[in-house]
This record gives structure tokens, C-alpha cells and sequence, in this order.
């Protein structure tokens, strides 16, 4: 077993970056996310690993650093929350566009605008449906738990590695802030510029040797034909992350006949709310997707035929309901309920809703 | 008669250097970015630097630096070349960082990246090339557009009331404590080519021995922009565009050149 510690979310996520052997980290202080920089800030991981820490003058510099880096092979961490990731978007769709690996996490907060430093949600649009502009995705993963601020460190990366591709790690104020018994990996030596040269060599802008041309890292091309082929490229490795890379959990569900789907925070309130449910009688169950995107859209189909209601939690207006809905074709009745700008549901209002917006609806 | 006749050692006066690549250059006849490309990477060729340098390109005429320049490059999305050069550099301190930036792209959309990699003492070189206007996108105001300057967006002369003041970027991050050594150069005719080189150099130079930022703006022409032939454009530059932003060094050795 490897080192327990009780520890912040955003500790955890911090301390799990120095040990998986990360070259560098850029960021900008945000609420309610600075102790990732705070921590490792104070632990030196110049000195315990050689990672480079820095805190940008903006999110705008901080994500173009992380840009920066990653064009030269090296592995890449950053981190913020809502307001900051808007300014993120510019610089994740370029490195999408060239095919950059990273990792990013958005502890997120309510808004929209400056909104509130309290958890939410709500960004979910933002983070799988695009944010930034053009054809991409982010392969994203949503933390339920201390100990997955951790581990998702590891499994970003290798996912950023296997498809060039920014991973974000979507969880929000409650699990950045919350602490929690977390269990951490020994430490990963860091890659040597041999190994970096080995592995990114091919493609990494690390200085050209006369026995290779010179490598360009560029979302740019004015030959539109040329555009147009680069996203079909794009667009078959995301079709690929669509059929290889679904992770989710299910509770309860082989009996269930109301399905409570819910990720995150809210995926662990719920997991209260079905217990209170099955109490009561209620044969519920739940479905928490751990990639939001790709979204497990086919498990979700195949539970749907089983079911008489499926209740969308999430701490938002109603955002991955539309996924839910794309995913079991409107055959069954989908509804949704969350507390917003900041407020978290209980799992007392999430049972309430179930049976009055499903079961009594 | 073979080429090879006619180019013998003895005859050699000039050479192309091999870290400039074969593409046939996208800017306009006259424009003095080809030379700029040139002298930097003659100067990386000198050094022996290829497999050692990762080159910034920004948003602007220059976003295809990468076409020209034979070495590893990246594209930075409009202004932020000095934070993707951070980024770089911080992780490789003893390869050589630059970027190649604009003045829309270095002294507008990207001053803070500007200021703040200057103010952190950043051990990468900036080249910056000051023609007063935005090339790429058709001859719009850029923040160096002089008092009076005729442009897309400012058609009946730049107004200073209404659209604010010319920006001296360079004499600014001059005065913060992370330069090392900042200079102002031109590259319309032989001897200011020389100079421009000797800096580039010198720049380089400084790099290697981690002083700080160097920051070396070149003072371009834009004859398609400004609506000139490439010799009334340079003309024009030395008269209008060098009383404003006179030629030489600003900062060495960390210390602010006193012009008496």
C-alpha cells in the first residue's frame, strides 16, 4: 500500500503531479483552486523532482506556457478554476488544433461571469461540448473523490500521451476543498531529455539534429484542403477515444427501475439519495459517468430499455441532460434536477426530486 | 555552362545559409522580414545552434516563420509567444529560445506577455519587427502607428485624442529590471544589415550566458500597408519612422544608455 495522508483535493492533485514525475506546472491563483500552486509552491519540487513550478502573470500566459512546454515534449500540468478556464479556451483549442498532450484541471465554481466561489457544476458545456473554438474535444475525466484528484493525475497523462490530446480533469469547489484519506503512488522519476527525445522525438519541437527535418508545432494551415484533412484526422481519433476510452461506475442498477445519473460531488450525494431510496422501497440505481466526454452514451442505452425514469443530478441548470437524453433517444423520460450558483444539493432535495419529477411525474 | 562553373570557392561572395530553407518567401517584395529571418538564422548557423534552438513564431506576417526558418519552431496563438517561450525556456535552460514577433502581435494583444517575461528576466532573445502596422490582416492600426499615419482603421491619420499615443515598447521594458540588453535596429541598407547581425549576435550571445531577456527591435518597412514602392517606403521609414524610433541600443549590460 502506498503512503496514506489526509489531504485537500487540491493538495492531493498537487502532490500527485510531483509524484508522477511531472516537468512543470503553470498556473495563476483562483479561488477555489490556489493551494494547488500554494502546495507546490511549498514543496519544492524543484528540489525534490526538478519540476519547474511558475505562476503566470494571467491564465492567458499560464495556459500558453503549459502550450510552450508540451510543444517541446515535456509533461504538462496545469490548473484553475471557471473564470481562469474561460481565459484557458484560446490556448486549449490551439493545443488541441496541434495536438499537444496535457493535462488541465478545472476545480469549478458557480457563475456565469465572476459568480461565486462556492461549487458547482456548470461547466460542463463549456468543457465537453467545445469552449474554445473549432472541431475538438477534451478527453475528460470528473473526480468523484479526494483519492481521484490523485489517481486521475496518472491516468490523464497517459491518456494525454496516447492521443495527443489535453485531458481535463473536471471536478468542482467541494472536492478541490473537501479533505480526505488518499493513498499515494511512490514517486516517478522524471523523463530524461533522452527519454523525452525517444518517445516525443518524432514530433516535440526539442531543437533540430541534422538527421531529421525539423519538427512545427502549428494548428495553422492556410491550404483549406489540407484543414479539412487534418480534421478528419482529429475527428477519427476522437471517434477512437469514443469507442475505447468510456469509463463509468453503476450502483444498484441490475434491478433498478429509476436511474439516478450524476457525476463528481454530485455523484457521491447521490449515492446517499439511493440509499435513502432503497430504504424507502424504491428500486433506484445510479450511473456515474467518469468520462463526461466520450460520454458512456451505449451503456446508457442499454440500461434505458429497463427503466421508467432517469433523474439527471448535477449542480447546474441542466447541462449533461442533453447527453443523457442523445444517448437513450428520448425512449425513456429523462428530467433533471441540481442546485446552482454555488448551492449543493442534499441528498434528502435529490430523493425528493426523484420521486416527485419521475416517480409521482 | 554548369552552375558549378560559375560557383567556385574563389567566386563565393555570398552563401544562403542552410538554416534557411528553400520555400520561396511569402512576404511582399521589398518587405524586410526576409532579411530579418536571414540574419537570425545566420547567426544560430554560426553558433552551430540548429539542433539547440526552438524558434516562437507569432500571429502576424511572420506566422509562417516556420516556413522559412530550418530549425524546430512553434506557433503561438496572437501576442503570447513570450509565455510559449517561457514555457520552453523554463523547461530547457540551456537550449536557445526566441520569438519572432510583430509590433500588433508584441506591443498590443500581448503586452502583458510582453512585460511580464521581460520583468522575470526570461533568458530567451525577442526580435521584434516594428513596421507600424498590422501587415497580415490589411494594413490596420497597430499600437506603433505614428501621429498622422494613414491606415485601414485609422483613414484620415491616426488621431492621437481619439486613438491614443504610438507605443515605445522597447525604451518601456528598457526600464524593467529583467532586460539585459535591449537595442534598436533597422534592416534597409548593408550597414544597418551588419549592425542588426552584430546584435542578433550579441543577443544570442547573452542568452547562452543566462544575463536576462534580450530584446532586439527591428524597425521595418511595410510598403504594401503603407501604399509605397519598396524604395519610397524605406525612404519614408528614415524619415518618419526613426525620428520617433531612433536607431541604437537602449540598455547593455543591464544598464539604460543615457543619451546626452
Amino acid at each position: 500500500m502506498g503512503e496514506l495522508k489526509l489531504m485537500k483535493g487540491n493538495e492531493a492533485i498537487a502532490e500527485a503531479a510531483i509524484r508522477e514525475g511531472v516537468d512543470a506546472y503553470f498556473g495563476y491563483p483562483i479561488t477555489p483552486q490556489s493551494e494547488v500552486i500554494e502546495y507546490l509552491m511549498m514543496e519544492k519540487p524543484e528540489e525534490r523532482t526538478g519540476m519547474v513550478v511558475l505562476q503566470a502573470e494571467s491564465e492567458l500566459a499560464a495556459i500558453n506556457m503549459v502550450y510552450g512546454a508540451a510543444a517541446a515534449g515535456k509533461k504538462v500540468f496545469t490548473s484553475s478554476s471557471s473564470p481562469g478556464i474561460s481565459l484557458y479556451q484560446e490556448g486549449i483549442s490551439y493545443i488541441a488544433g496541434a495536438e499537444l498532450p496535457c493535462v488541465i484541471a478545472n476545480v469549478v465554481r458557480g457563475g456565469p461571469g465572476l459568480g461565486t466561489i462556492q461549487p458547482s457544476q456548470a461547466d460542463y458545456f463549456q468543457t465537453v461540448k467545445g469552449g474554445g473554438h473549432g472541431d475538438y474535444r477534451l478527453l475528460t475525466l470528473a473526480p468523484a473523490s479526494v483519492q481521484e484528484m490523485a489517481d486521475f493525475i496518472e491516468l490523464g497523462f497517459e491518456l494525454a500521451y496516447k492521443y495527443k490530446n489535453p485531458v481535463m480533469i473536471l471536478s468542482d469547489g467541494m472536492i478541490g476543498q473537501m479533505m480526505e484519506k488518499v493513498e499515494l503512488k511512490e514517486q516517478k522519476p522524471r523523463w530524461t531529455d533522452q527519454e523525452i527525445n525517444e518517445m516525443n522525438g518524432s514530433w516535440a519541437a526539442i531543437g533540430k539534429p541534422e538527421t531529421r527535418e525539423r519538427n512545427i508545432i502549428t494548428s495553422l494551415d492556410l491550404d483549406s484542403a489540407k484543414m479539412e484533412q487534418h480534421n478528419h484526422h482529429l475527428q477519427a481519433k476522437y471517434r477512437k477515444m469514443e469507442s475505447d476510452e468510456v469509463r463509468f461506475e453503476t450502483f444498484n442498477t441490475d434491478d433498478a427501475e429509476y436511474l439516478i445519473v450524476a457525476y463528481g460531488s454530485s455523484a457521491r450525494i447521490a449515492q446517499k439519495s439511493l440509499a435513502l431510496a432503497r430504504a424507502k422501497g424504491i428500486k433506484a440505481g445510479l450511473f456515474r459517468p467518469i468520462t463526461l466526454y466520450p460520454f458512456p452514451m451505449k451503456a446508457l442505452a442499454e440500461l434505458a430499455p429497463l427503466l421508467k425514469g432517469i433523474l439527471s443530478v448535477e449542480m447546474s441548470a441542466g447541462q449533461m441532460i442533453e447527453d443523457i437524453k442523445l444517448a437513450v433517444e428520448c425512449n425513456v423520460r429523462v428530467e433533471h434536477f441540481g442546485r446552482y450558483g454555488g448551492i449543493i444539493h442534499s441528498p434528502e432535495e435529490v430523493l425528493e426530486a426523484l420521486e416527485q419529477k419521475i416517480i409521482g411525474g | 555552362m554548369d552552375i558549378k562553373d560559375i560557383v567556385k570557392e574563389e567566386n563565393l561572395v555570398y552563401k544562403k545559409t542552410p538554416l534557411m530553407t528553400n520555400n520561396v518567401l511569402s512576404y511582399c517584395p521589398g518587405c524586410g522580414h526576409g532579411t530579418a529571418h536571414r540574419i537570425v538564422m545566420e547567426v544560430l548557423e554560426e553558433l552551430g545552434a540548429q539542433a539547440e534552438t526552438i524558434g516562437v513564431a507569432p500571429v502576424g506576417c511572420s506566422v509562417l516563420a516556420y516556413e522559412f526558418m530550418n530549425i524546430d519552431m512553434i506557433q503561438a496563438a496572437h501576442g503570447r509567444a513570450p509565455a510559449v517561450a517561457t514555457g520552453i525556456k523554463r523547461c530547457y535552460p540551456d537550449k536557445y529560445v526566441f520569438t519572432y514577433q510583430g509590433d500588433g502581435d508584441l506591443a498590443a494583444i500581448g503586452t502583458a506577455e510582453t512585460i511580464h517575461a521581460c520583468n522575470r528576466g526570461e533568458n530567451f532573445t525577442i526580435i521584434f519587427i516594428n513596421n507600424g502596422i498590422y501587415g497580415m490582416t490589411g494594413g490596420q492600426m497597430a499600437p506603433t502607428t505614428l501621429k498622422g499615419m494613414k491606415t485601414s482603421t485609422s483613414p484620415y491619420g491616426r488621431d492621437l485624442g481619439s486613438m491614443g499615443n504610438p507605443l515605445k515598447i522597447t525604451e518601456l521594458v528598457a526600464q524593467l529590471p529583467g532586460t539585459y540588453f535591449v537595442t534598436r535596429q533597422a534592416v534597409h541598407t548593408p550597414a544597418a544589415v551588419r549592425k542588426t547581425k552584430k546584435a542578433v549576435r550579441k543577443a544570442f550571445d547573452l542568452q547562452k550566458e543566462n544575463k536576462g531577456l534580450c530584446f532586439i527591435e527591428i524597425v521595418s518597412n511595410c510598403n504594401s500597408g503603407w501604399k509605397m514602392s519598396p524604395v519610397k517606403a524605406n525612404q519614408w521609414m528614415v524619415e518618419n519612422m526613426f525620428p520617433f524610433y531612433p536607431m541604437g541600443d537602449v540598455k547593455v549590460d543591464g544598464q539604460l544608455v543615457i543619451k546626452g
